[in-house]
């Protein structure tokens, strides 16, 4: 059974068709690629998937649960999580609490407990925020244990970004243009964590402008056009197709 | 039965007319800037009283009536000048304060400069009432729709056949394409603001024989041409002048027919009942969160 | 226990001002504005939580107040409740009536939120004023004094201790929730909406909560002022007075529990001290209003605080 099932997508905004009757798997366990050229709808599917949007019609199943149109903290209580492309970092909080923000599915979070700030609360917080810190050094972060989100760089809000998403313990993680902004070193640090989250046994889809990380990191790729599959396959598989190097990669080079 | 509904709908009418001209004056202020300027009610009472101190000083109606306009609209331009443009990034919690920080302190000089009686001013073609359908009508009431009407018209033509106008409104839909084409937005909003206070001036100075006018009269006005513009979806011109003539004869009617009492009470509830089933109005375009 | 005093070095100063205050107060006047000054506090540091902490404007809050007030003075005197069960009772109702119109409300946002709840709190006044059977209408109605466990409280001084201890308790719990996984997720859902919920977090019934607390806060105060207050009057749910509350709110300071103090106290007494030029006192307090967003847009103490770190790092 794959992890996530989409059948006949489609979403339309009034009369442009972002995404067209798209039909794909993702398989449990694997590095998937989504690539496509400027507005090909490969955020739009994100959000299709991750509830933000809902469906104009088709299906979206995740472990085997229809979940088109289910609200997004429930997608990620099923074990679904996110990063953005165009980032959505709690900038009124430190960067530790941002990810804190991630584990808060996972956290002793009770009205009296909290008003109160009961033992059992202050014990959960301590391990919250020491798991968070570890997850900060995990994608890089050390250095920013006890910076202010607003006084972090692009690059570090990037993974910010993954280390909060990870503290929710996804099955399935998304990750929209990680490496977009980033200079070289950084790049190749994501391509690691990346490389490290899928160790784990977490699936993950990425979309990504950057070929040579595309390519080198992907178990399976799905290259998009106008919002519909242009093709699909292994890298080796898309960088022989004749469509795909026509209509996409023939331009970057 | 029918003449009662009639008349109830002729003085539904009348207020509604005048919570379109301000929920209009919000609509034009919101789309040049996205402020909702709690203000808008203010130029109302400073219009009416202006005119109102101007003829008692001697002058006669319709030249106090053109000074007081213009003085309103004065008031209005230096809100934008020395309120709105210093903060014009800050968000929209901000802007509620500061406009309603601009009402209080309009309302504090109005009441410091005029004083705190209630005033009037003469009908402006006599007190004979007219009957139309077994239903009675002032005929200051005619003056107060004939006016809006055309007030409206002449804003329906300046937004869609004039330059300025549409400069305006190209700020509204893309501020910065605007600015790339061309378009001095600093004096886009300045201009929101005159016209705006231009057609709340107007709007109270014909309304004054009727409602008579004080210091805190802004207060109410200012809060139904808020929910006129609400009503209809905020930045949506048309929508607020329905919206007005909506409330306007909403309230008329459960006046008549409910509980006078109730009147304000029962014009808000259908406002929350429309904003719960509609969150953006009668008219307004369903938006998304785009990430 | 230095841990205890890092986290709560606001409440302490706060106690200490309690504590100290006395020495300078002078009469039952004094006391008395005081006395009022806290009780808006507590609203106030209720209301920023709302506000400042998730994002979300309320323009109708004083109706809660008023609610709990009018609760208190009808079931105490009317009925002949016991003042703490009047005043729970308030709580609870006004808690339930919080909850029903913030499930819908609270999806509108910006303008269209500030519209709704200030419609729900002039619904509530009109009401109010209109029942003249069960609220006196315009003229009012007073409560039965206040009494716990058979002490009532009668003196101004009484009533300063009452209400000094309540402000710590509000500002105590409202620093503990701040800094809790609640209070990150309002923070949260302030910051990056979308962001939050796609990471877990149900930001409808995060707002309903912090509404519904708001309101209650709100609630308790109105309760211990239409106790020490001689009449309660519709003039104390107004817009206008919702409208203070925001402004004390952002005047202290936005997302701060102490700048809700501050700001509550300043604006408390500011009328007090202007009241030989009572004429000016609308222009002098809209001018305030305009200029502090206008330059210091995060209210008093979270600027002051800046400063001075600004200052104290080499
Ligand atoms: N909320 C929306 N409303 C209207 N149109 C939208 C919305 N979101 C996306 N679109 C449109 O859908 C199309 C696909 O956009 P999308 O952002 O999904 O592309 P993308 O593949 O992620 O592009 P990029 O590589 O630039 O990130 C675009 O034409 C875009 O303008
Ligand atoms: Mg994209």
């Amino acid at each position: 059974m794959s992890l996530l099932k989409v059948t006949n997508l489609t979403k339309s905004f009034g009369g442009v068709s972002a995404i067209r009757d798209l039909s794909f798997t993702i398989e449990a366990g694997t590095i998937h690629s989504i690539i496509g050229p400027n507005g090909a709808g490969k955020t739009t599917l994100f959000n299709l998937i991750t509830g933000v949007y809902t469906p104009s019609s088709g299906s979206v199943r995740f472990d085997d649960r229809e979940i088109g149109g289910v609200e997004p903290h429930k997608l990620a209580a099923l074990g679904m999580n996110r990063t953005f492309q165009n980032l959505q970092i709690f900038h009124n909080m430190s960067a530790v609490e941002n990810v804190m923000v991630g584990a808060h599915l996972h956290v002793q979070k009770g009205l009296a407990h909290s008003l109160l700030r009961l033992p059992s609360l202050v014990r959960s917080e301590v391990e919250t925020r020491k798991h968070c810190w570890e997850l900060m050094d995990f994608v890089g972060l050390g250095q920013y244990r006890d910076a202010e989100a607003s006084a972090m760089s692009y690059g570090a809000l990037k993974r910010l970004e993954i280390a909060r998403a990870l503290a929710a313990k996804p099955k399935l993680l998304l990750l929209d243009e990680p490496a977009a902004g980033l200079n070289d070193t950084e790049t190749r640090e994501v391509d690691e964590v990346i490389k490290r989250i899928a160790g784990q046994g977490v699936t993950v889809v990425l979309v990504e402008h950057d070929m040579k990380m595309v390519m080198g990191i992907s178990d399976h790729i799905l290259v998009l056009d106008y919002g519909a599959k242009l093709a699909e396959g292994t890298p080796a598989e898309i960088r022989s197709n004749p469509d795909v190097i026509a209509a996409y990669l023939g331009n970057v080079g | 039965m029918l003449e009662s509904t009639i008349q109830f709908i002729l003085a539904g009418l009348t207020s509604g007319a005048i919570y379109a001209l301000v929920g209009l004056g919000f609509t034009i202020i919101y789309n040049a800037s996205h402020v909702i300027n709690f203000a808008q009610g203010e130029f109302i009472v400073i219009g009416g009283m202006s005119t109102v101190a101007l003829v008692a000083a001697g002058l006669p109606l319709p030249v106090a009536i053109v000074l007081a306009t213009l003085v309103t609209m004065v008031v209005g331009l230096a809100l934008a000048r020395f309120a709105i443009q210093p903060a014009k990034d800050a968000d929209v919690v901000a802007l509620i304060i500061i406009t309603i920080g601009a009402s209080i302190f309009l309302r504090g000089i109005v009441q410091v400069v005029f004083g705190k009686d209630i005033h009037s001013l003469p009908h402006f073609s006599g007190e004979t009432p007219l009957n139309l359908m077994g239903a009675t009508l002032m005929p200051q009431s005619l003056w107060v729709m004939g006016i809006s009407a055309a007030l409206i018209l002449v804003m329906a033509w300046f937004f869609n056949a004039t330059l300025a106008g549409k400069a305006m409104l190209a700020t509204a839909y893309n501020a910065l394409a605007a600015r790339l084409m061309g378009v001095d937005t600093k004096w886009v909003l300045l201009s929101a603001f005159a016209l705006s206070a231009l057609l709340g001036a107007v709007g109270g100075i014909v309304v004054t024989p009727i409602t008579f006018v004080s210091y805190e009269s802004g207060i109410m006005l200012g809060l139904k041409g808020f929910s006129a513009a609400v009503l209809g979806g905020l930045g949506n011109g048309i929508g607020a002048v329905a919206g007005g003539l909506i409330l306007g004869v909403v309230e008329a009617m459960s006046a008549g027919y409910i509980s006078s009492a109730y009147k304000d009470a029962i014009a808000f509830i259908i406002i929350l009942v429309v904003l719960v089933a509609r969150p953006n109005g009668l008219f307004g375009k369903k938006g998304i969160d785009r990430v | 226990m230095s841990a205890f005093l890092q986290r709560h070095r606001g409440l302490l100063i706060l106690a200490a001002c309690i504590v100290l205050l006395p020495l300078a107060v002078q009469n039952d006047y004094h006391y008395d504005v005081l006395i009022n000054a806290g009780l808006n506090a507590i609203v106030v540091v209720g209301l920023n939580l709302l506000i400042g902490y998730a994002g979300q404007i309320s323009l109708g809050h004083a109706a809660f107040f008023g609610l709990g007030a009018y609760a208190s003075a009808i079931l105490t005197t009317t009925y002949g409740w016991h003042s703490l069960a009047a005043m729970g009772a308030g709580m609870a109702g006004v808690g339930v009536l919080a909850y029903v119109v913030a499930r819908p409300i609270l999806r509108l946002k910006g303008h269209y939120l500030a519209m709704a709840t200030l419609g729900i709190g002039i619904i509530i006044s009109i009401v109010l004023n209109t029942e003249a059977h069960i609220t006196g209408g315009p003229d009012g109605m007073s409560a039965a004094p206040f009494s716990v466990f058979g002490y009532t409280f009668q003196s101004e001084k009484s009533w300063y201790w009452l209400v000094g201890g309540c402000l710590l308790a509000a500002v105590w719990l409202s620093s503990n929730l701040i800094d809790s996984p609640i209070g990150r997720a309002l923070r949260a859902l302030h910051g990056a909406e979308v962001g939050a919920r796609v990471v877990g977090i149900d930001t409808t019934h995060y707002k309903v909560l912090i509404f519904v607390i708001s309101a209650i806060f709100a609630s308790f105060a109105g309760s211990l002022f239409a106790h020490h207050t001689p009449t309660v009057t519709p003039s104390i749910l107004g817009f206008i007075k919702s409208v203070e509350f925001v402004v004390m709110a952002v005047f202290g300071g936005m997302a701060s529990v102490m700048g809700s103090v501050v700001g509550a106290v300043i604006m408390t007494l500011l009328p007090n001290l202007l009241a030989s030029i009572e004429d000016y006192e609308p222009i002098i307090l809209g001018a305030i209003m305009m200029g502090t967003m206008i330059f210091m847009p995060k209210g008093l103490v979270p600027t002051i605080a800046k400063m001075l770190r600004r200052k104290e790092a080499p």
